[in-house]
Formats: C-alpha cells, structure tokens, sequence
C-alpha cells in the first residue's frame, strides 16, 4: 500500500548532488511531492527532505541506493506520525476586499493567517501547518480573488531523533565503532536504518 | 617554475608553482598509473601537452573513438584489478564516453575518466564543445565532479581514486575546465586519498549473521553456493575456494563470476541464469539453503522472482548493503567484503561432503549433455560450424590460459558456457550492459593489463562492426590480441528470439558484413576465414602461434541457436533444453 514518507537525508554540501539524488527518484517514475534544503543542526552538512508517496518497501530500497552515494551520510525515511512537520503558505489577496468584507478578515483569523505584507493594493498572508490547512485557505480565499499562492516544501523534524551530532562525530573517525554500522536487521522495528 | 617553502605538520615541504596539467600528470603517476587510453582535442590540449613531457613514465594509448577508449580501460581494470584511466575531451568527446560509463557502472569497474570541459567563465553560454558533462554523467557514475581551479585538481583526482578503487567499486567523471589546466598553482606534492567522513566503502561486518549463517549452513541438507563477480571483485578467490571446499558445497557462477574458480574444480558445476546449465537452474529450486557471495540476482540469473528458490533459506554475502532484499529476500544477510566475511564464515563450518546432492547435479549434466553440449561441442560431419566447437578447439590450444573477451550475443553465451578457465581474471564480458562492441576495445586493454598473457577477443559479425575501428589502435601499437569473429550473418541473439518467440519473422537481423579479413589486412594485421571443419583447429592454431595481433573469420552455422534457455518470464525451473 502506498502512502506518504518523509526522507531525511544527511549530506555534503556539494553543487550537483541535488541531480544526483532526485534523478534516483525520477528513474523509478517516482514524483516528488515536496523537497526541501537546508542547513541541519550540524555545522556544514545539509539537511534535504523529501516527500514522496510509496510502498514501504519501494522507500526501503529506494533510500538504501540514496544512501549509498558517496556524498550521503545518513537517509531516515518517516510515516507522518513518526514526524512533527509543517509547511509554509503565502497567499497575496486584494486589500479592497479584505477592508470591506468582515467575513474574510474573519475567515483568514480562523486559519490563523498572519499578514506579512500589507499595502494599498494587496495584503500577503502567511499559513503555516499542514498540507491540507493550507490547502483549505486556498479554497476558502478564491471567491474573495486570491491573487497569488505558494507552499513551501515540507520540512520535518523526526520525533525519535537525537540529532545529528553525535552521528556526525562517529562518521568523523577514521574507524567507525559498530555504532554508525547500525544494521537494519538488527533492529528490524525502528524505521531507522543505516550502514 | 618558482619553489617556495610552506609549513605542513611541523616540516617543510617544498611547494612549486605548476599548472593544473602538470598536477594531473603527477597525480596520475603518484597513483601508480602506467597507461592510460584516450583522444584529444580543444578543451583537454593543456592536459595532453603536459603529457608529451611524460611520455616516458605514462603510456598513452590513441583509440580510434572515446567509447573504445572507456572500455579498452574497462578491459585493463577487469584483468589486472587496477583502476583504468581515460582521458576525452570536453562536448562529444564526454558524450562518447557514456556507454562505457554506463558498462562500468553496472559491472562494477573501476575508472578514472578525465574530461576537459570549456574555460569556467563559459560554463552554461553554450560555449563551442560545451555540454553539461557532470549532469550527463550523473546517473552513471559512482561520483563526479567538476574542477574550476588548478587547486582542486590534486584532491578531486585523489578523491577519484579512492572512490572507483574502494568499496564496490565503479567509474567516476573528473571534468576539468580548461582554465584550470592552464593556471599555475603551488603544489605541494599528491596526497592520496584514503577516508572521506560521507563514504563508507564497506559496511562493517556483523558477527551475529556470521553466526546465523553458520547454523543454517551446517544444518543444511541440499546447500547451494552461486557466486558472482564480488569474489573476483574482493580477490577472494582463495577464501572463496576455502569455504566451498570445507562445506562440500556445489557450486554454480553468474556470468561475471566466470573464471573466479577453475571450471575443472569438482564443486565447480557450471553457470547460473537464462543461458546458464541445466543443473545449476532446476536445482536452485531444490536446494534448502541458498548461499549467494558477491552476486546481486541479476533477472537474468533468477528468471520469475516468484518462482524463484522459494523453498530455500537465502544467505546473501554482499558488500553493499542496497543489494540485500533487493530482488531476492535474504534470510540471513551478511554484509561486508567477502574476503573478510568468507574466512569467518568457513572457520564456522563443519566440515562436510554432499555426496548425493552432488549426484543430482551430475545427473542434470548428463542429460545437458545428451541432449545439448554433444552435438555443439562434437556436430555431425553434415552440419554446418558450430561456435561451441570453435571453444572446444580452442581449451585445447590454450589450455584453459587465455584471456577471453567476448562481445555480446550468441557467441558470448557460447564462449562463456564452454571456454575453460584456470586463472581468475580471465573472463571480460560486457554483463548488466550487454554493451555489443565492447569486445574489441577491451581485449586492447585487457593486453595492456595482462601483457603476458593470451588475449582472444571472439566477437560476432555485428558487435565488432560496432568499434571494429579500434583495429587501428591495433596497428599502431602492434597489440597482440587474437580476434576470433564467430560470423553467423545474422544479428543471432535477436534473430534466435525471432525464431522461437516471433514465428520467425527476422526483422532486421540479416546483417551484410564487409569481408573481415581485407579490412585487417588494411590495417596491416594477419588473418584468415575458415569455413571447413577440416581446417578450423589449424586455423584456430595459426592464430594463436602467429606472433602479434591476428584475426580469425570463422563462418559458423547462420541459424544455430543457443540452448538451455531460461525464456523471459519463466521461473529457472522451466529451462528448455531445445
Ligand atoms: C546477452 C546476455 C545474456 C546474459 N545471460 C546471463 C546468464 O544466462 N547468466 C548470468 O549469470 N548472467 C547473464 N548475463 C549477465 C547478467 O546480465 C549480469 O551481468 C550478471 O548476472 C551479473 O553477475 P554478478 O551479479 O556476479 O556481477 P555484478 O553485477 O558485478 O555484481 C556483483 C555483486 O557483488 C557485490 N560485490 C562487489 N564486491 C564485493 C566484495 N568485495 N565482497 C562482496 N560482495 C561484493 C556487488 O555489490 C554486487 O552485488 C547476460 C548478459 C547478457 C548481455
Ligand atoms: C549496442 C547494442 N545494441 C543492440 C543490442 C541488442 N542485441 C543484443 S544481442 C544482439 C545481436 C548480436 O549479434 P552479433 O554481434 O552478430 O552476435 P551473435 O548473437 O550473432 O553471436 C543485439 C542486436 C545490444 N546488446 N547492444
């Protein structure tokens, strides 16, 4: 059965390795719904998420080969409950008719819109949540004439890590202690593997 | 050049002022590069002109196009277990490296390419020869990287190195821009590289699974051992034997294990897959435990997954950790390099011996035998040559000694079914690709690799119309490579598909050749054609014993086709005999 994971992928910051990653999900037919970078909690290594809808074992397999590339430290892949996570929505929208209807100004507090630009012409509202909160804004903004939107990729934090710090040291030593070979068969439970 | 003094880890090192071109040659000489095969042109000139000073210390090779270039290299790698070095330029001369990129990288072979690529300031204006070398290559490298500045140039190749040597290995792109090649720079002296923080070559070895395994194994009643080019790949080769010799255990090879284990070894009992022997396929679906070393169940060994050892406990020794459970499911997977793992592993083992099991691979020989390799090895004086007599002869010429280097099709699965090894490394084929033409130009290389040893490159009429350019190469370096063209006048592989799976309807496989003989003799090499049966081991003979480079026309039988076959979407179990 296909459903939504969450890949937490570890890297170098290296130009290039962005093609090199998401032409292993292009390969296998497999759209990306949502992919973000950024900086993670480690000092100069890159923290991408990516969002894809798929059977477990398609993930399973597809983030073994991702982690294997020579620039990839470490891939997590998550269900959504095994994740805190949000994404970022702006929506721009006349500023006529949120001054003159109530209702709207009503509609965008319910949602728990925050304006972040507001001029003559048009007021920038910013949504941050879930997919479908988001989505539900667009919705209910459409008849009032949204003119623009636009949605971040989504960004997680997984709820059983302890960060990358400590990871990060073990990958630093010449000789990794058995620690950083965590072998997927010997916790067959956590959703959590590496080599 | 300009030497001055820096401080590195409390001593002085002398750093001098060089440029990028200089630093690619030392860096390859560092390395231990001897050959390397390649073509100029505009955006790599710099790096070729640094070269013409070094000529002495770095063999370069001139193939007649980029692609014979990566696989004359991919050839060198198979038979001396180096890294193989090609240098292209930048636009067309990269694109023609691509197929052998994509060779390399499903056989595991380690390169190191180098491409030129337009000055930096023109990257992305659509510069005369540029093309976006780096995304191109992605998909079919294990790493890649463009240099910009001459600095980068002695890491990036050390990381290069590294990468295609270690671990599993596979070809990486260094893509130089021809700036850096020109700028001067301090050099300070090449440091290989030997750890990257993001790079684990190999996964660190559990001694759980070799425990789990051992119990399985020792309890197993009908133990089955494929391996496959990981052995070859990990100079395993003795702890392979080692361990299949303590167990009692058969043992059957995929294409790219050939060679791993003497043909003539008695646990040795033959070739796995869509074209391999009748016993190894029908009693992979009999035996209790499956042990898999260095092999990752390519469909072309395993047919129908689902039909697939279902009734057997899997051992997987792997070092690639996204290999396991990829296609077959392993029970017990052990990862790491099997020369680490197998040791472990056999010292576990009780010593045994399978005799009736064993009795049951024999059994399946016989009926192989009888019903298929009799008459391909020994046809009846009426019928037309048979490429499996052309192998018998030549196991008698060679002894089992040579190098053998086939290109892709019938002949290749002929030639690997019956050519007869005692050395490893003696087998290159073109496996996960079934790259046609590779035959030729990695036979070159594989000389350059193997200097003293026999090379006999055996192509059909097809493939070697596809690089048969690199005879060139040939003339000019006086390569002693024996070619043997097993000429069917027929695309045979595909027309072999034709006949049994399209009523015969052969569109597009009748293929008109040139004659093969004039077009050596053009570029000054010896041959011959032979078509008689009373002539064929003379003819075979001559070409081994003429001194230098030869080639062999044999006209074989147009529809012969090539049995046991696994049919595509087939379970092992289903084999045909005919
Ligand atoms: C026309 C045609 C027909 C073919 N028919 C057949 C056929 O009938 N039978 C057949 O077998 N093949 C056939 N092939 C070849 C097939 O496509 C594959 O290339 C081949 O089966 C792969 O063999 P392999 O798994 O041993 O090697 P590879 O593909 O090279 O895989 C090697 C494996 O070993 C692992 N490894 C590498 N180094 C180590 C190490 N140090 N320790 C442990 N593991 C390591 C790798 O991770 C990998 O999993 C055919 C090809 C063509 C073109
Ligand atoms: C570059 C490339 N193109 C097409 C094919 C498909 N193909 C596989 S085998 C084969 C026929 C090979 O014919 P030939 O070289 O004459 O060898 P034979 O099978 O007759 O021994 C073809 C066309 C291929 N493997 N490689």
């Amino acid at each position: 059965m296909k459903e939504e994971f969450t890949i937490t992928a570890y890297t170098e910051n290296q130009v290039g390795l962005l093609t090199r990653l998401s032409a292993m999900f292009s390969r296998r037919k497999i759209n990306i719904e949502s992919l973000n970078t950024s900086p993670s909690e480690a000092t100069d290594i890159f923290r991408f998420t990516i969002v894809i809808r798929e059977t477990e074992e398609v993930v399973r397999k597809l983030v073994r080969q991702v982690e294997k590339q020579v620039e990839v430290l470490k891939v997590y892949f998550n269900t959504d409950t095994e994740i805190v996570w949000q994404e970022v929505a702006l929506y721009k929208v006349p500023t006529d008719v949120i001054a003159e209807k109530v209702k709207v100004e009503r509609l965008l507090r319910e949602h728990g819109a925050r304006a972040v630009v507001i001029r003559k012409d048009y007021t920038v509202f910013e949504v941050t949540g879930h997919r479908e909160e988001t989505d539900n804004l667009v919705q209910v903004l459409e008849p009032f004439g949204l003119i623009e939107f636009v949605r971040s990729g989504r960004i997680a934090i997984i709820k059983a890590s302890n960060g990358f710090h400590e990871k990060l040291r073990e990958f630093e030593e010449e000789n990794p202690g058995e620690e950083t070979s965590t072998n997927l068969y010997l916790n067959q439970k956590e959703a959590v593997f590496s080599m | 050049m300009t030497a001055t003094q820096t401080k590195t880890a409390g001593q002085t090192t002398p750093t001098e002022q060089i440029s990028g071109s200089e630093i690619v040659i030392r860096a390859l000489l560092a390395e231990g590069v001897e050959t390397v095969f390649g073509y100029p042109g505009g955006a790599i000139m710099p790096i070729y002109d640094a070269l013409f000073d070094y000529q002495e210390q770095l063999h370069h090779v001139l193939v007649r196009h980029e692609q014979g270039g990566i696989h004359a290299a991919q050839g060198f790698a198979r038979v001396s277990g180096k890294t193989g070095v090609v240098f292209a330029t930048s636009g067309p001369g990269a694109t023609n490296l691509v197929t052998g990129l994509a060779d390399a990288m499903i056989d595991s072979t380690p390169l190191v390419c180098i491409t030129g690529q337009v000055f930096a300031h023109l990257l992305g204006t659509d510069a005369f020869q540029e093309v976006d070398v780096i995304n191109i290559t992605t998909p079919v490298t294990k790493w890649n990287f463009q240099v910009t500045d001459a600095s980068e140039i002695a890491p990036a190749l050390a990381k290069a190195f590294f990468i295609a040597k270690s671990g599993r290995p596979g070809p990486v792109v260094v893509d130089i821009t021809k700036n850096a090649q020109i700028q001067e720079t301090d050099f300070a002296g090449y440091e290989p590289c030997k750890f990257l923080r993001s790079y684990r070559p190999k996964p660190i070895v559990r001694t759980e699974y070799i425990r789990e395994a051992a119990d399985l194994i020792n309890a197993a009643k009908r133990p089955f051992v494929l391996f496959g080019q990981g052995v070859i790949l990990g100079n395993a080769e003795r702890e392979f034997q080692d361990f299949i010799e303590k167990g009692g255990f058969p043992a059957a090879w995929t294409l790219l294990g050939l060679s791993a284990l003497p043909t003539e070894h008695p646990l040795n009992v033959g070739m796995l897959g869509m074209h391999g022997n009748y016993g190894p396929n029908v009693l992979t679906n009999e035996c209790d435990v499956l042990i898999a070393v260095g092999m990752r169940f390519d469909d072309r060994v395993t047919g129908r997954l689902d039909r697939y050892a279902r009734q057997a406990k899997v051992v997987h020794l792997d070092i690639d950790p996204s290999e396991i459970d990829k296609n077959v499911k392993a029970d017990v997977p052990v990862w790491g390099d099997c020369k680490e793992t197998l040791p472990l592993l056999t010292a576990l083992l009780e010593p045994k011996t399978h005799p009736e099991w064993l009795q049951r691979f024999r059994e399946h020989d016989l009926e192989e035998a009888t019903q298929v390799i009799f008459d391909e090895l020994h046809p009846a004086e009426n019928r037309e040559l048979t490429m499996g007599e052309v192998l018998r002869y030549l196991n008698e010429l060679t002894d089992g000694e040579a190098i053998v280097v086939t290109d892709v099709g019938q002949h290749q699965m002929v030639a690997s079914r019956y050519a007869k090894f005692r050395q490893t490394r003696s087998n290159v084929t073109s496996g996960g690709a079934g790259t046609m033409g590779f035959a030729l130009p990695a036979a070159i290389g594989a000389k350059f690799g193997a200097p003293d040893r026999t090379v006999v490159a055996i192509a059909g009429d097809g493939g070697f119309q596809m690089t048969m350019q690199e005879l060139g190469v040939i003339q000019q370096e006086g390569t002693a490579v024996k070619i043997m063209i097993l000429n069917n006048r027929f695309l045979g592989m595909v027309r072999q598909w034709q006949e049994l799976f399209l009523n015969r309807r052969y569109s597009f496989t009748d293929i008109v050749s040139p004659d093969f003989v004039k077009v050596a003799e053009a570029y000054g090499i010896r041959g011959a054609q032979v078509s008689e049966r009373s002539n064929l081991k003379n003819a075979i003979q001559t070409m081994l014993e003429t001194p230098g480079p030869y080639l062999l026309e044999v006209l074989v039988g147009k529809e012969n086709n090539v049995f046991p076959m696994v049919p595509q979407g087939c379970g092992v179990g289903e084999i045909r005999l005919r």
